[in-house]
């Protein structure tokens, strides 16, 4: 094989890198290199230095250390059975390239993922070694997030912890059937096994750093997991189901939903059809529903056809259809948890409503300065002056809150 | 009427001062002119301030937050708009929780706006390094929105204290010898360095990490708005990438179909894209020549196909046997496949009884008929039954109207539609089923002589 420099490389390990959905550098702690030692900071909320054409945000530089792989897992475009150009960094050109572009103010910090050579551990030890040269050598104060690589063992684990701000290990698929069926060298149980074991030890660290600030960090920034939409037959329910699930038991920070897409090279019997991005839209929007709005799954659950979202309208909005007896909601006297329920109003918007209210009675004009959208909120809300009246009773409601045309909603980015 | 002039555009410690001593003497925000200095007022010599001290002026916190922000807004109200919030705090102190408050939804918009704006300059802006007798020196070129340079320098040096850089921008700069840093005036864009070679790397990197089968412009734009393109090294490579993605996304459709029929069954084999194939025995592909000029299309496999592996050899498959020799036509010169490959069942007792195939099935497994169709293109295709014609005519289809009737498939193949064998097995009356039979046939035929007449 012809030796490729590094841009060859770059652009192999980077488009291998594509398919995981994450590229958050939110929520770790805060660091600052003002002391003029080191170089980079962290400030809590990540940021997002460019957005590719697919609406993606590009925060952190993104690679494979290597897209040779052992495992011929069908929806992988690195599986060992892909005719995909293969490529390998060494350890410095990632550490060369991550600083050379931190510099320049063109990311965040580093995801570093791979395919799995020789073994695990091996394969989990070359990613510590990244992290730790960047962390020890170049005192890189940049947030950095590394692959977890299953089955590798606990005490590679735990030194990746100790440099990472975030850790992950992907869940793949929705059920552990669809799993074995096409990732066959991998095993439902051992993954859930190894997210478990971080969550454990994740805890454990902020519970000695509560006892004592000397303690050390371990992935303070959590841990997230993807799961494959479209590749399997599995239904929303299904899916959201195993992400509450991750939610509840292991504090998982985030899932990722990421639309099945074509792959070069693709596996026989997978679906070569554009990704379901609707769907996997109305997903995220089903999540943020769990998780911030005080849903759930149940509820959720309720908005659904035969095991579906609704595509043609948030879930949300189908929820509150489905349950109109529950509206209109009085601005000027509902709790929280109700107020959160209305289409259009999020948690934002939900707190000036209870502060603004501690001063006036709310009248229409004043609840269109409190919200971003009035137009979303008008069917399903009183105030002073106010009244849906029979727009709420009316057979047009669900023509009015179902969007004309879907591409707007569709291009509405998912807050990362 | 009081005139105020303000050292530079986001002077918050100038406001601060005058706008004490203009509350403690009470002065209405209407009896106010402030100015920026060096911005074209009357000479700095005419400012005359009211001396009081408003020792008893004590804000919320939250105000000095949102006059941080606003004080770098572009609209030149912003002062008066302050100063007047300040007088109403005086009557209210907990003004600023009522964001229904026409003054104070105004404020927080343009605080908003000024937020945006240091969010996009942190995420923006781009360092080109040079080299020069003290080492590496990165140099930035940025066009902010409003008069935000000062207030982000805080930002760069806790992120890029241990490296020399400077931020140039049309109103002022900023410069950070690695210790201190100075406040310089505006510049131009020729003043940057035009080029930095790790440029041409992340450029690599920006067009490998877009995925041309997820195109969404809008949510891009809607993040990364046209105005901050031109300071952008990667934005040159978005229009390209844009036009091309859709070649790449049906080269990446394409590439991994078979060209034989052996491959493409060998792949059907392993399918596994509906839940048919769990309680199924196997896939059952079709089977004929891949040059035959007919092309029959049945339901899906009943129970001797699903054992046996192979189209047409159950009860309904023995007659059509016996029908094609009727009409003529010899089974071996046919290409005999099924719109769903697995068989659907309800199992009642230890009897398997079969189950027409859902929509979604049909339409799922449309995956393996049209390669199937590309391989084979043949002459005539003759969709036995409603679920071979939603399949082929992706819509709801009525036999009985449209049996016998010259139709033509979207891709434009002319087909026949007729009825399935096992309805003809279901018919008890005995004529009625002979009758029914003869009917079968005439479709055969009139399908043989639309095949015959495509050769001529």
């Amino acid at each position: 094989m012809a030796r490729l420099d590094l841009k060859a490389k770059l652009a192999i390990l980077a488009d291998a890198a594509k398919y995981d959905a994450s590229c958050a550098s939110s929520g770790t702690t805060r660091r600052s290199s003002a002391d003029g030692r080191g170089l980079g900071s962290t400030e809590g909320m990540g940021i997002c230095h460019a957005y590719a054409p697919d609406g993606r945000c590009i925060s952190l530089l993104k690679i494979l250390l290597t897209n040779v792989c052992m495992f011929d897992c069908a929806y992988c475009i690195n599986r060992r059975s892909s005719s995909v150009r293969r490529a390998r960094f060494t350890v410095e050109e990632v550490v060369r390239l991550t600083i050379g572009f931190y510099r320049r103010n063109y990311i965040e910090g580093l995801f570093l993922s791979s395919g799995i050579i020789r073994s695990p551990d091996y394969t989990m030890e070359e990613l510590v070694r990244v992290a730790r040269t960047l962390r020890t050598e170049h005192r890189f104060r940049g947030y950095i997030h590394l692959k977890t690589i299953p089955d590798a063992a606990p005490e590679l684990v735990a030194e990746a912890g100790l440099w990472a701000d975030r850790l992950s290990i992907n869940i793949e698929l929705p059920t552990a059937a669809a799993l074995k069926a096409l990732a066959p060298e991998k095993d439902a149980a051992r993954i859930e096994g190894t997210i478990g074991g971080l969550h454990a030890r994740i805890a454990e660290a902020r519970e000695a750093r509560r006892r004592s600030r000397h303690a050390p960090r371990f992935a303070p920034a959590g841990q997230s997991t993807q799961m494959i939409i479209g590749a399997d037959s599995a239904d929303d329910h299904t899916i959201l189901r195993t992400a509450d699930a991750l939610y509840r038991r292991h504090a998982m920070r985030r899932v990722y939903y990421s639309a099945f897409s074509p792959i070069p090279d693709p596996a026989p019997g997978l679906p070569a059809l554009s990704p379901p991005l609707l769907r996997e839209h109305r997903l995220y929007q089903a999540d943020w529903m769990l998780r911030f709005y005080g849903f759930a799954l149940d509820e959720v659950a309720s908005a659904m056809k035969s095991g579906h979202l609704p595509l043609e309208m948030d879930p949300k909005r189908a929820w509150a259809l489905a349950n109109r007896a529950l509206f209109p909601v009085d601005v000027n006297r509902a709790g929280r948890e109700m107020l959160l329920r209305v289409p259009g109003l999020g948690p934002k918007a939900v707190a000036r409503i209870l502060a603004a209210r501690r001063h006036r009675t709310l009248r229409w004009a004043d609840l269109a300065r409190l919200v971003s959208s009035p137009r979303a909120v008008r069917p399903w809300v009183t105030a002073a002056d106010w009244r849906p009246g029979a727009l709420l009773e009316s057979d047009r409601l669900r023509a009015l809150v179902t969007p004309a045309r879907q591409g707007e909603l569709f291009a509405s980015p998912v807050p990362a | 009427m009081h005139r105020v002039v303000l050292a530079y555009a986001s002077d918050m410690e100038g406001f601060r001062r005058a706008a004490r001593g203009l509350v403690a003497a009470g002065v209405p925000p209407a009896a106010v002119i402030w100015e920026v200095a060096g911005s074209g007022g009357l000479p700095l010599a005419d400012e005359a301030g009211p001396a009081g001290d408003a020792a008893g002026l004590r804000v919320p916190r939250r105000f000095v937050e949102l006059a941080e922000k606003v004080i770098c807004h572009r609209d030149p109200a912003r002062f008066a708009l302050l100063h007047e919030a300040l007088c109403a705090l005086r009557g209210n102190r907990a003004l600023l929780d009522d964001r229904a408050d026409p003054l104070v939804h105004r404020l927080e918009t343009m605080a908003k706006s000024v937020g945006r704006d240091i969010h996009k300059m942190r995420a923006f802006l781009r360092f080109r390094a040079t080299d020069d007798e003290d080492g590496p020196h990165y140099v930035a070129w940025f066009e902010p929105e409003h008069h935000i340079v000062r207030t982000n320098c805080g930002f760069f040096i806790r992120r890029f204290a241990s490296q020399r850089w400077t931020i140039l921008t049309p109103q002022e700069s900023a410069h950070w010898d690695g210790r201190a840093l100075s406040i310089l005036p505006g510049a131009a864009r020729a003043d940057a360095p035009s080029e930095d070679p790790v440029e041409a790397i992340w450029k690599t990197y920006f067009a490998s990490i877009f995925n041309p089968a997820r195109l969404k412009l809008k949510a891009m734009q809607a993040e990364m708005p046209k105005k901050y393109w031109a300071n952008l090294p990667e934005a040159e490579l978005i229009p390209d990438l844009v036009r091309e993605a859709p070649a790449r996304v049906a080269a990446m459709l394409a590439g991994g179909r078979a060209t034989t029929l052996a491959r493409l069954r060998e792949e059907a084999l392993g399918c596994t894209l509906c839940p048919l194939h769990g309680p199924a025995t196997q896939t059952v592909f079709g089977e004929g020549p891949a040059d035959a000029p007919l092309m029959i299309v049945g339901e899906q496999p009943g129970d001797q196909e699903d054992l046996q592996g192979r189209p047409f050899v159950g009860p309904a498959g023995q007659l059509l046997d016996s029908c094609l020799c009727d009409a003529g036509i010899d089974r071996a010169q046919v290409y005999v496949t099924n719109a769903v490959k697995h068989f659907r069942f309800e199992l009642r007792g230890r009897r398997r009884i079969h189950q027409s195939p859902s929509p979604a099935e049909i339409e799922t497994c449309r995956w393996w008929l049209d390669q199937e169709r590309a391989i084979v293109a043949p002459r005539l295709v003759l969709m036995l039954g409603g679920s071979a014609g939603r399949a082929l005519l992706g819509r709801a289809v009525a036999v009985t109207r449209e049996r016998g009737r010259p139709l033509s498939l979207p891709d434009g193949t002319p087909a026949l539609l007729t009825v399935h064998p096992s309805y003809l097995l279901r018919i008890e009356n005995p004529a009625a089923a002979e009758a029914e039979r003869a009917r079968f046939v005439a479709d055969l035929r009139a399908a043989q002589a639309l095949v015959g007449a495509g050769r001529a």
